[in-house]
């Protein structure tokens, strides 16, 4: 689970982390209000999961009262990448003398945090040339080794300690909330040498939120998400027009690339798991019906031991159902095939012997 | 430390009582997840000796006798290999029971295991000098022998191919294939769809870098992570002779989506299939465009 900035800055505020005075706002009252108690000039921040928002105008500065009202419009109807914001921060401009990055990612081939920090804040880190890079344990950061990286960056004076402060309690959170990322980029060192953090990446292991109660406000399921969920599948929505499903979601990726390769675009990634039984195959279908950009779905389905004719039904049950309208372009490796085929006679749903005549199939008739 | 030996683990040696019956213990087996599973491993070959459910003990599972604890079960069985089949919320607990009975193998099935959970356990694995394969995988299996894990059977056969996956049905499927143009397997090992693997690529190719009847490696990756681009390292490193062929599901996924793995997403381009295919060219190994190919790239491969 991603979490959003003023989420994560929640987080860091519990773990004594400094922030900016800031304020959520998700209508103009709120917006006015969170001015008044904040002070103009302010900075507005578009509330998304995706990155890249400065570069995508979704951060604007407020530098008279007058602007507050369309800039505000302006940001809380404004997609990102196709997502629209959840609501919008508004915070106190700072006045910066130097920006840091720092983050503590879970490295998994050696099983523990790598911390990684640099003197240059704000940049994309995985382009940038002076950077620090230390393993950490999972239970925390030794703050020897926090004051070495600090004089690896240059620090010096309050800088030092600020560092060595900041670093510890970020490594805290992200060992005790369990954090496959905790990222500030930037942070903002002051004239004193005390330290803010300007921004946070911070994602949350999903399988670990059974026992973190206490971040479940922070989930943000959408109502197919949660179907989808709930009958054990796992969704992706994606741009294109083609909904793939199939069992396993390695086999589904790599349905996905063949697609691309055809020309065709994926509008959906569903992977329905292990169970390939009638009832699974409709669930699915009927998750997929919600989807309005669908015009076609493909099928993929590896088994061995799976009898097609079950599938047939369920494609068959969700035409009689009304389920679905859409055309059904399937490659079911498994017994009883020619029955299938017979089943699915006069209906808008085909079986292919491989994945290849299928997606060839399927992409020709969404271009029509 | 006693180099880990997966084929001396599963199998035995030759002057075994029960060379290739080597006992399996089954954690879960009274689950519908685990009764269905333990059902088909046995029918394949597998000597599924006992099962464990707290609570269950002195139950038995279709002749095969239920226990309370790993403790018991190890002691009535002398097994040293373990199939977990719980739900991801017990499997701390459960992989730990199973270290402390002295388990050697521990085959890890369950989905949804905090990463936290497997790290642990993977620490105290090795400080015990035993091993996991998992979790989130179809297990391990021996074509002809033994499974242990979820995966159907008609796709294997047995040979001299090593199959190692990060996705279940891809193992299926590549193997199948294999199998359609006459590469048997020696092995297939489900490596997990997880980001902490306990057996990673490295290792795994470790496990068959020396056997003389595993002639050729297999390795079905995915997009995520960096374990395909320390894999190529090592080859390159260590100069791995025997002719490896790759796969690597993903290409057109997009960035910062989770594509149903937990382990699968990519965030800039760590863990790309770019990244993965540029450093699989470095150290020669070809990489087939869809899973149907991989044959034809082995036999070319072989004949060089």
């Amino acid at each position: 689970m991603r979490l959003l900035e003023y989420q994560g800055k929640e987080l860091f505020d519990q773990y004594g982390i400094r922030i900016p005075r800031s304020q959520l706002a998700n209508n103009i009252v709120e917006a006015r209000e969170g001015a008044k108690k904040i002070g103009i000039p302010l900075v507005l921040k578009s509330q998304l999961t995706v990155g890249g928002r400065g570069k995508a105008g979704a951060i604007l500065k407020v530098k008279s009262e007058d602007e507050l009202e369309p800039k505000f419009a302006d940001l809380i109807h404004k997609e990102v990448k196709g997502e629209l914001p959840r609501g919008i921060l508004l915070e106190e401009m700072t006045p910066i003398k130097q920006e840091l990055y720092l983050s503590l990612f879970l490295n998994r081939g050696k099983r523990c945090y790598s911390l990684i920090a640099s003197a240059e804040g704000g940049v994309e880190i995985e382009t940038s040339d002076n950077k620090v890079v230390v393993d950490v344990p999972l239970d925390g950061l030794n703050p020897q080794v926090a004051e070495d990286t600090a004089q690896k960056l240059g620090l010096t004076g309050n800088a030092v300690v600020a560092f060595v402060d900041l670093a510890i309690k970020l490594s805290k959170m992200a060992g005790e909330k369990e954090a496959e990322l905790a990222e500030i980029n930037p942070v903002a060192i002051l004239g004193d040498g005390s330290m803010l953090a300007l921004d946070a990446k911070v994602i949350i292991d999903d399988n670990s939120m059974f026992r973190h109660p206490e971040l479940k406000e922070y989930e943000h399921v959408s109502e197919l998400e949660k179907q989808a969920e709930v009958s054990g599948f796992s969704l992706v929505e994606l741009e294109g027009n083609i909904a793939i499903l199939g069992n396993g979601a390695g086999l589904v990726m790599s349905t996905l690339d063949l697609v691309a390769d055809a020309g065709g675009k994926a509008g959906a990634f569903l992977d329905f798991g292990g169970k390939a039984t009638t009832e699974t195959i409709y669930e699915a279908l009927k998750v997929i019906s919600q989807i309005k950009h669908i015009d076609a779905i493909l099928v993929n389905l590896f088994g061995g031991i799976v009898k097609t004719s079950l599938v047939a039904q369920a494609i068959l049950d969700a035409y009689g159902n009304n389920v679905i309208s859409v055309p059904v372009f399937a490659r079911i490796s498994g017994a009883e095939s020619e029955k299938s085929k017979e089943m699915l006679q006069g209906s808008r749903a085909k079986l292919y012997g491989t994945v290849d005549e299928a997606i060839v199939a399927a992409v020709a008739a969404v271009k029509k | 430390m006693e180099k880990f030996d997966i084929f001396k683990t599963l199998e035995g040696d030759k002057n075994d009582g029960d060379y290739k019956k080597k006992p399996v213990v089954i954690q879960g087996i009274t689950g519908s997840f685990g009764s269905t599973h333990s059902r088909l491993m046995k029918a394949y070959g597998t000597n599924v000796a006992a099962g464990v459910t707290p609570g269950k003990g002195g139950q038995d599972f279709e002749g095969t006798p239920v226990y309370n604890t790993m403790a018991e079960a190890v002691k009535a069985t002398g097994a040293q290999i373990s199939g977990i089949f719980v739900p991801a919320p017990f499997f701390l607990k459960a992989a730990m029971d199973a270290l402390d009975a002295g388990i050697k193998l521990l085959v890890a099935i369950p989905e949804h295991v905090p990463i936290r959970d497997s790290i642990k356990v993977v620490d105290y694995a090795r400080s015990k000098g035993a091993r996991m394969v998992g979790p989130n995988t179809a297990g391990v299996i021996i074509p002809e022998v033994m499974k242990i894990g979820i995966m159907p059977a008609q796709p294997f056969k047995a040979g001299r191919t090593a199959v190692f996956s990060r996705s279940g049905t891809l193992m299926y499927e590549v193997s199948f294939s294999l199998t359609n143009r006459g590469f048997g397997q020696r092995i297939g090992i489900g490596i997990g769809g997880d980001p902490v693997n306990g057996t990673n690529l490295i290792e795994a190719f470790e496990l068959v870098r020396d056997r003389p009847d595993v002639d050729s490696v297999v390795v079905v990756g995915e997009i995520g992570g960096d374990a395909e681009e320390q894999l190529a390292q090592y080859i390159i490193d260590t100069s791995f002779a025997k002719p490896v062929v790759a796969y690597i599901a993903g290409r057109a996924a997009p960035k910062e989506k989770r594509m149903g793995h937990a382990g699968a997403i990519v965030y800039g381009n760590y863990g790309s299939a770019e990244s993965k295919a540029s450093n699989y060219a470095k150290a020669g190994v070809p990489v087939a465009k869809r899973p149907a190919e991989v044959p034809a790239l082995l036999e070319q491969k072989m004949k060089k």
